[in-house]
């Protein structure tokens, strides 16, 4: 006996060839999304709103500036789809896996080190490439993972970089600091620069000791108490480990305290950028960030900074630019070699990049077993007159540094 | 750590204590009248800011004498919010008008992202960064303006509330919203003056905030929850409860920072916050609910 259905009712045979048919259908997409002839769709994932949103904005710039450059050097197409991990890391695994399964086949990002983890976790799981733009978190790259790949400094890196420039820094003046107070944010990226940097210190025989380091929340309204704490205890020098909006108020606060150490030496964003220095104007200059920085004498760095100029006129090309763009310069090479985007075929050529006229400071790209740009270099520059000018190391130095800095009341 | 140290935390408290009470005013005036809890609050002081910026940018007006302007505009903003929107969902259960006032801060975010960039943005004057030394004792100049301008603000709003037929018929509202109505007061018009001059109090705090610092859309909601925090503490609809509050979490803050770790001083806060609730559940200056 056979049942009619009414118009409306689907058949419970209907269904499940409709579902079958749907399943299939559904499936044939995403079989060759990942081939051969395909054009590699890059998926740029940044704070883009929440407190790092400025800075998340700012990477996006370097990103931005890619298909020309690129283009101009032989790279094949590709297209972009971006993500917002709102400065969290949680959203940063969601927005991670919704990447995926839009079709990505690379991710790049995602300038802080808490949402890089969370996205870095997913990209495993799933099997996807990812090139990791900006993240000094040191795990990063200690937990076996097959498919991350760092061009950026870790945390020790930039801590050992940091204590060699210091020390070119106080013998070309002779003027060494001999007790240091530290400012640091408390978030992943501030804690672990902050003991990298309080334990390598004797490590590497610098002439100065901590007297004190201070914790702060990097989304503070108000930092005058941080900076009195860190004014009492007389240090010759304040190291700052910020981000934008918090290096602003501190600077500020320094001149409305009237607290003039020997000098502000910075290891993290926020005191090169060109808000901080609109914002400060003559307090903003005589800082010294000890950063990764580009090699402006490099070909591929003149060109990425001319095509920056063009789309930017009113910026300064600077690490969030740089090296979000040699994160998406990695998955294109990648790709190119790879002649796929296939996740295994484009993870194999990651494996044995070797770019030689890449942009940041250092011989080139190239990563060690565990998916860690070993060779990258420091640099040291100074605010002057808005502008940043690389002082150390000499062989790329624009300028001689001042140092000790120019008192608040003697800067014109 | 040595008393210099600490007597200058304690008058940068005393000062960043009514900077938190001026943009926590305009929060309590309105909850206090209408009893809708304003969500868009940090929001609107951002709008503030911006207008400031503008005027500064085009006019190279300061911000301290962009302050009436600012406040006017607010004014308008936030008549117009409350006579077009906020009254029409009056009869809805609380957490309606909550989700309401969150969908325009979030609008509002997005308008200024879209208008402004995301980018924090400042004015540069030349006493910005000045400050008076008394000895010792080194005192913000612009943080003191803004202490002073808090105090006056709370002042006028006090004498027009007390004194003005306007302000004595808003009262009549907030005791007494059925017995405003029967003795023929235009209560709507009366809410919407209400919103308008808790609009026109944070659009002042925005002129004046911004030249402590730089304005950015993300800025709002730690001010909100901020001025949240101030206004539960003073007592809500206090105008004076909204500057003690302000100062008792200036002051406990710096003192926490000083003596303490800076990171926590958030924590100290809300730990203040958590004792009035539990000693005083309406506040210092508040008045108890029978």
């Amino acid at each position: 006996m056979t049942r009619k259905s009414p118009n409306n009712r689907i058949e419970r045979r209907k269904f499940l060839a409709g579902a079958a048919a749907g399943t299939v259908a559904a499936a044939v997409p995403l079989r060759f999304a990942h081939g051969q002839g395909q054009k590699l769709k890059v998926g740029v994932l940044l704070p883009r709103s929440g407190p790092q949103a400025q800075i998340g904005i700012d990477c996006q710039r370097g990103a931005d500036c890619a298909p020309e450059v690129l283009k101009a050097k032989g790279y094949p197409e590709f297209e972009f789809v971006l993500g917002d991990t709102e400065t969290k890391p949680e959203i940063a695994r969601a927005q991670a896996e919704k990447m995926i399964g839009q079709g990505i086949h690379i991710l790049v990002g995602c300038f802080d080190s808490g949402q890089t983890m969370a996205a870095a976790q997913v990209c495993e799981q799933k099997g996807i490439p990812f090139s990791v733009s900006i993240a000094a978190v040191p795990a990063l790259t200690e937990q076996g993972y097959k498919t991350v790949f760092r061009n950026f400094p870790t945390g020790p890196m930039i801590a050992a970089d940091s204590f060699n420039l210091q020390k070119a820094l106080f013998q070309s003046t002779g003027k060494a600091p001999q007790t240091v107070v530290m400012l640091h944010v408390n978030d992943t990226f501030g804690m672990s620069q902050k003991d990298a940097n309080v334990a390598g210190a004797p490590k590497f025989g610098m002439p100065y000791k901590f007297v004190d380091t201070i914790a702060y929340d990097p989304t503070a309204r108000d930092l005058s108490a941080e900076v009195r704490k860190a004014k009492a205890t007389n240090a010759d020098m304040l190291w700052v480990i910020s981000r934008l909006n918090d290096a602003i108020l501190i600077c500020q606060e320094m001149v409305k305290q009237r607290w003039e150490p020997m000098g502000i030496l910075s290891s993290g964003p926020g005191w090169y950028d060109v808000p901080f220095m609109k914002a400060l104007g003559k307090y903003g200059d005589d800082v010294v960030s000890t950063v990764p920085w580009h090699d402006p004498k490099k070909a591929t760095s003149k060109a990425l900074e001319a095509v920056f100029k063009k789309k930017f006129p009113d910026r300064e090309l600077n690490t969030n630019h740089t090296y979000t763009f040699e994160g998406v310069m990695v998955a294109v090479d990648a790709f190119k070699r790879a002649g796929s985007t296939e996740p295994g075929k484009l993870i194999e050529a990651l494996k044995k990049t070797d770019i030689k006229d890449n942009v940041v400071t250092g011989p080139g790209v190239k990563f060690n077993a565990k998916g860690q740009n070993a060779d990258i270099k420091m640099s040291a520059i100074q605010n002057r007159g808005g502008k940043n000018l690389v002082i150390f190391p000499a062989e790329a130095a624009q300028a001689k540094p001042n140092w000790p800095m120019r008192p608040w009341g003697k800067r014109g | 750590m040595d008393t210099v140290t600490i007597i200058n935390a304690l008058v940068s408290g005393l000062l960043t204590g009514l900077v938190y009470g001026l943009s926590a005013l305009g929060l309590s005036v309105i909850f206090g009248v209408i009893r809708i809890v304003n969500f868009a609050h940090g929001e609107l002081m951002v709008l503030g800011m911006f207008l400031a910026l503008l005027l500064f940018r085009w006019l190279g007006l300061d911000p301290l004498w962009s302050v009436p302007i600012g406040a006017a505009l607010l004014f308008l903003v936030g008549y117009a919010l409350q006579h077009f929107v906020v009254r029409r969902v009056a009869y809805l259960p609380d957490h309606m008008q909550f989700l309401l006032l969150a969908g325009i801060a979030i609008m509002l975010v997005s308008a200024c992202l879209v208008a402004f960039g995301p980018d924090a943005q400042g004015v540069q004057l030349d006493y910005a960064l000045d400050s008076f030394a008394l000895g010792s004792l080194i005192i913000d100049k612009v943080r003191l303006y803004a202490a002073l301008a808090a105090i006056a603000v709370a002042s006028a709003l006090l004498l027009f509330f007390k004194y003005s037929p306007t302000g004595r018929a808003i009262r009549a509202c907030a005791d007494n919203h059925l017995g405003a109505k029967v003795v023929g007061l235009n209560v709507d018009r009366l809410y919407a003056l209400t919103f308008g001059i808790g609009a026109a109090c944070i659009g002042a705090a925005g002129c004046i905030i911004l030249l402590l610092v730089q304005v950015h859309p993300y800025l709002a909601p730690p001010y909100t929850l901020l001025a949240f925090i101030v206004v539960i503490i003073g007592g809500m609809g206090s105008l004076f409860g909204a500057l003690l509050g302000g100062i008792l979490i200036g002051v406990a803050e710096e003192l926490a920072s000083i003596v303490g770790e800076p990171s926590l001083k958030t924590a100290f806060s809300f730990a203040l916050l958590i004792v009035v609730l539990l000693l005083r559940p309406q506040g210092l200056l508040g008045r108890a609910v029978r």
